[in-house]
């Protein structure tokens, strides 16, 4: 039961409770795509939850200049401490990050994918983003180039763009309304003058939709960002989804508003909320009965390095990688087997999860006569698809939805919250509280193994803590316990988790 | 006849790349503006390039030592409207 949502028109059949189109499975947004961008896209870690436990990537800070004013940003962009894009510790100058991509690569066979995306605007530094890539397309030709961008240039730079080993670009649109422009968006840089409020907004607009249209035309995939403000663009994010899909974007990535007044961004200081997990939800549900949603972006930094979720930057420093040398060419080699390795790998585990999907829904088809709510669940994995993590070692939890629809992939939730090691951090919560707190309207948490006291402290916060399924598969341990859920009469009462959070 | 730049920029670079006249550099702690070299813009663009793109409030100062970027022109809210801004903003 595969709902095919992209590039066709029947987005009114799948306001069921399926919306997201990944019923029956966990399989995400990679199952939506047609063949051919699938191919472009199977080994790229950002838009797979499966390809990023195998294939690493990594961002190269060359673009310091922007050419825009955003609410949400601060340009004073040096912390280690944070993991949120706009943020790098190491300013490079192509030269180096050249050299540094080739480092990583030959370090971290996994690694397939170098994106610029900052820490301003990669194509308001022109010179320094087409040098890094016309130098790696040359010197490391089997490294995916991507690059993202606010867009205010992109029709100058797609030329150049579809010069190099580039397979997409993401375009960050949060309206297509000058109206909401002005209320995200102060001022742009426009012909060598300031443009302020809605006549600036409106221009950028137009150069986004302009570029995303030129590129679609050249066939470069154009996957679209936008940052969910809630009481700026939340319900317009709709319209915005509509209108890149019929653009020719593949793909929408609706990220949370990240504001905290010590970033010292102007929404964080003016104490702009950021939104809900359950409205991040709520909004990527709705968007998807129109779009390919992606549902796993961990919004990280301008110069992370290795898997998702992971960095390794402070392995691949200036100075340490001064010193490497590197023999490209052979390493070229031992990626080329390792790649392979790992495409092997994916297309056996998918092959499983779809026979094992069938399965699921056949069972679940018999055994529900009544409809249920539908039970969010988090779990505790550290990668190949199956519930092998301690509850206390999770950095994050990817978060399942189970229904009588099957299960379905919704997000992932940071254990950590940006803030890096201390016991407490401020404000006297513990790491406990506020990995408890990020798991907000979450029913159940599946983990390999949990302590006694947070057993006592989720159990508390409404939350059941299971650890029956270690190193089972995911969708096979969210699909039994639902119904176990069912079978208890668990789920004919209300949901007590959403009572304790109110 | 020269802008200069203060201790309260953040090196972003916006500005280096847009100077007519290339009298901006990189320095410690901060960038410069090499003022035998600054003509203001005038004679190329209607605004002083660094100070129309930098991203921080008083960090650019004119031939007189005043910010060029008042507060507010940042975020486009003048001060006097920070309260009323910031109560609409809460409320969302």
């Amino acid at each position: 039961m595969e709902l095919t949502v992209i590039n066709d028109d029947q987005a009114t059949e799948s306001k069921g409770g399926c919306s997201a189109g990944s019923c029956g499975s966990t399989d995400d947004q990679m199952s939506q795509l047609p063949e051919h961008i699938r191919e472009k896209v199977h080994n790229h870690p950002c838009y797979s939850e499966d390809a990023h436990h195998h294939f690493a990537r990594m961002h190269v800070a060359v673009a310091p200049a922007c050419n825009i004013q955003c609410h949400y940003c601060n340009r004073k962009y040096d912390c280690a401490n944070e993991s949120r894009p706009g943020v790098v510790s190491e300013l490079l100058t192509p030269d180096q990050a050249v050299k540094k991509t080739m480092a990583v690569a030959a370090t971290i066979p996994q690694m397939t994918v170098l994106g610029i995306a900052g820490p301003g605007d990669p194509l308001a530094n022109p010179e320094r983003t087409f040098d890094t890539f016309r130098q790696l397309s040359e010197k490391a030709p089997d490294i995916k180039l991507c690059v993202s961008t606010n867009g205010l240039t992109l029709p100058d730079c797609v030329d150049e763009l579809a010069k190099h080993n580039i397979d997409h670009v993401t375009i960050t649109i949060n309206t297509v309304d000058p109206e909401i422009g002005a209320k995200i968006y102060p001022w742009i840089f426009w012909n060598n003058r300031r443009i302020r409020g809605k006549k600036g907004a409106k221009i950028l607009i137009e150069q986004q939709q302009k570029g995303l249209q030129m590129l679609i035309d050249r066939g470069i995939l154009v996957k679209v960002n936008s940052v969910l403000i809630p009481g700026v663009n939340d319900e317009h994010l709709q319209e915005v989804s509509k209108v890149v899909k019929s653009k020719g974007a593949f793909l929408h990535n609706v990220m949370p508003l990240i504001a905290e007044a010590e970033h010292g961004t102007f929404y964080g200081v003016m104490g702009q909320r950021s939104p809900s997990s359950a409205e991040l939800q709520t909004l990527q549900d709705a968007c998807a009965g129109d779009m390919n949603m992606m549902r796993h972006c961990r919004q990280c930094r301008a110069d992370a390095v290795g898997l998702l979720g992971e960095d390794r930057g402070d392995e691949f420093t200036m100075d340490k990688i001064e010193n490497m040398d590197i023999d490209y060419a052979a390493a070229m080699e031992m990626r080329k087997k390792v790649h392979d390795g790992i495409a092997q790998e994916l297309a056996e585990q998918e092959a499983q999860k779809k026979e094992k999907a069938q399965a699921n829904i056949v069972q679940l088809e018999g055994f529900t006569e009544k409809t249920y709510r539908p039970v969010l669940m988090a779990v505790a994995t550290s990668g190949g698809g199956v519930i092998n993590q301690h509850f206390g070692h999770a950095r994050e939890f990817l978060v399942y939805e189970a229904s009588s629809e099957g299960v379905r992939f919704i997000g992932h939730r940071r254990a950590d919250q940006y803030c890096g090691g201390d016991d407490t951090c401020g404000d006297g919560e513990t790491v406990l509280q506020k990995t408890i707190r990020s798991l907000e309207g979450c029913e159940v948490v599946l983990c390999s193994k949990v302590g006694y006291e947070p057993w006592a402290q989720l159990e508390e916060a409404g939350i059941l803590p299971n650890n029956d399924y270690p190193m089972e598969p995911i969708e096979d341990a969210c699909s039994a316990y639902y119904q176990t859920l069912i079978e208890s009469g668990k789920l004919d009462e209300a949901n007590t988790q959403q009572e304790a959070s109110a | 006849m020269a802008l200069s730049i203060i201790e309260s920029c953040v090196n972003c670079w916006a500005c280096e790349p847009l100077c007519p006249s290339k009298a901006i550099y990189e320095a410690k702690p901060h960038f410069l503006i090499d003022a035998s070299k600054c003509t203001e813009c005038e004679g190329d663009f209607a605004d002083a390039q660094c100070a129309t793109i930098c991203p921080i409030e008083g960090a650019i100062l004119d031939n007189l030592g005043a910010a060029i970027n008042l507060p507010g022109s940042l975020t486009g809210i003048p001060p006097e409207k920070m309260a009323t801004a910031m109560a609409e903003i809460q409320a969302r």
